[in-house]
């Protein structure tokens, strides 16, 4: 099969589908062990240390720009399988099975996954462009560790953050089980193992998401 | 179970020829048995349909045993009906009370168009079993069954996956109108046996082109498809066919699939 038909094809998409999911999987672990380094409640000493090498060392820069390619195959090759899947049935059924069949989450992921666009869209503007832009700029990073701490004093910003976590570990409990599948891992051997990781996971990183603006908003930690 | 007789309400999608727009039409069935099948409830209905004179309602139908895979009613929003593993034909009326409103619908897929009113084109699949669902013999005598040795496991799993029918439930069920179960149940049951393996870089190519040129949906792994399979194929024979294809993706080599 040339590469071509390969990456064209229905199966090859949901590769690509799969690929780039685990890779953003890898990345939430990083990102998590990286902002879970305010839980030390040492004024942000220990994350200012670890964010200032994730913000300056070359090799994770240059992973950096993989990750945003990655990230925008992902959303680009979801909403367009997302389209094409929905004209493959012109007249609807007038009676649907609804959750006798399926779980609603399975058959939610393109509805999830704009969600969490939705919040990444606010989360990279808060965060992420300020800091890299003042680096560019010449002017030196920023404070992250306060601007979080200002940040997440307003309610609203907090509610916000949390609706992104339940979004992403909704879209996370069928994500990752339904990666491995994909890339026809899931035989029974293996099946429960990856459907208790999957689960532990899609609770487990979302939840710890959460619990830092709401950490910093009960000022759990100062 | 004790025998009873009802009086149901039907709403069935009829639809004249595939160019023309359907419309559900509602009937009233008198006397069903609760002994008959769904498909005896229909030829009942019929009867009284040309019993009065009106156009009766076109079905597909064919050994109402639960093997041949040609009926395919959607009723009440499952393919086939409530029951697991089971086809339209073995659903029998005691899933039903006197009273009961029941719609049944054609399957839905822009690669199952509607013939007349409860009757879809399945040729589809025919054309994916074409591209790829055999395996190439030399003429000539028979070989001796016990010249290639097959494991016993292996033998079985074949087995559960050829004993898919091809009725289209899959297709139905999914909200993606995608064929995956389909297809990884026609690749596995050639791929997991020796006589299959020589071609099945080539098949998994030409089949998932096939199913793709159709029109079918893609996989999410929703798993719609493996609830409503009359015949109980497992998802493990979509992970099957994605390994697979993976297969025939990374082959460098000499088998010229398209």
């Amino acid at each position: 099969m040339s590469w071509k038909n390969a990456f064209n094809s229905s199966v090859g998409k949901k590769i690509q589908m799969a690929l780039t999911g685990l890779f953003l999987v890898l990345f939430l672990v990083v990102h998590c062990y990286v902002n879970a380094m305010i839980f030390w409640n040492d004024g942000g000493e220990k994350f200012t240390e670890a964010a200032h090498f994730m913000g300056t060392n070359v090799v994770i820069r240059i992973t950096e720009i993989g990750l945003f390619a990655f990230l925008i195959l992902h959303i680009v090759q979801g909403l367009k399988l997302w389209a094409q899947n929905r004209s493959r049935r012109n007249t609807r059924y007038a009676v649907s099975a609804g959750n006798a069949t399926s779980k609603w989450y399975s058959r939610s992921m393109g509805i999830l996954g704009t969600l969490i666009l939705l919040f990444l869209v606010l989360h990279i503007s808060a965060f992420w462009a300020p800091n890299r832009a003042s680096q560019t700029m010449g002017n030196g990073e920023l404070d992250l560790y306060t601007m979080m701490k200002e940040a997440f004093q307003s309610l609203f910003v907090v509610v916000i953050y949390v609706l992104g976590c339940i979004s992403l570990a909704w879209h996370l409990v069928h994500g990752f089980y339904s990666a491995f599948q994909t890339l026809g891992l899931t035989m029974n051997k293996y099946k429960s193992i990856i459907n208790m990781v999957g689960v532990a996971f899609s609770i487990i990183i979302p939840l710890i998401f959460a619990l830092m603006p709401i950490a910093f908003y009960l000022h759990w930690i100062e | 179970m004790e025998h009873y007789t009802m009086n149901l309400t039907l709403k069935v999608w009829k639809q004249k020829n595939a160019k023309e727009r359907g419309r559900f039409e509602t009937y009233q069935v008198k006397n069903v048995s609760s002994e008959m099948s769904f498909l005896e409830m229909f030829d009942v209905l019929n009867e009284q349909l040309i019993a009065e004179g009106k156009e009766p309602i076109a079905f597909d139908h064919d050994c109402r045993e639960g093997i041949c895979g040609m009926c395919s009613m959607y009723i009440n929003g499952r393919a086939h009906g409530p029951w697991h593993h089971t086809t339209t034909c073995q659903l029998h009326m005691r899933e039903y009370k006197d009273g009961d409103t029941i719609v049944v619908e054609p399957w839905r897929a822009s690669a199952f168009p509607v013939i007349k009113d409860l009757v879809v084109d399945r040729q589809s699949f025919d054309r994916i079993i074409q591209a790829g669902g055999y395996v190439s013999v030399n003429t000539g005598n028979a070989v001796d069954a016990n010249a290639l040795p097959i494991e016993k496991h292996m033998a079985d799993e074949a087995f559960a996956s050829a004993a898919c029918i091809g009725c289209g439930a899959c297709v139905a069920a999914c909200p993606n109108a995608s064929a995956m179960l389909f297809v990884s149940a026609k690749v596995s049951h050639l791929a997991m046996l020796p006589q299959g393996s020589p071609e099945r870089k080539e098949r998994v190519t030409n089949m998932i082109n096939q199913m793709d040129k159709e029109g079918f949906g893609s996989c999410t792994n929703i798993g719609a498809c493996e609830a409503e399979c009359p015949k109980g194929i497992s998802l493990e024979n979509i992970a099957r066919l994605n390994r697979e294809y993976i297969g025939a993706m990374f082959d460098g080599g000499s088998q010229n699939a398209k």
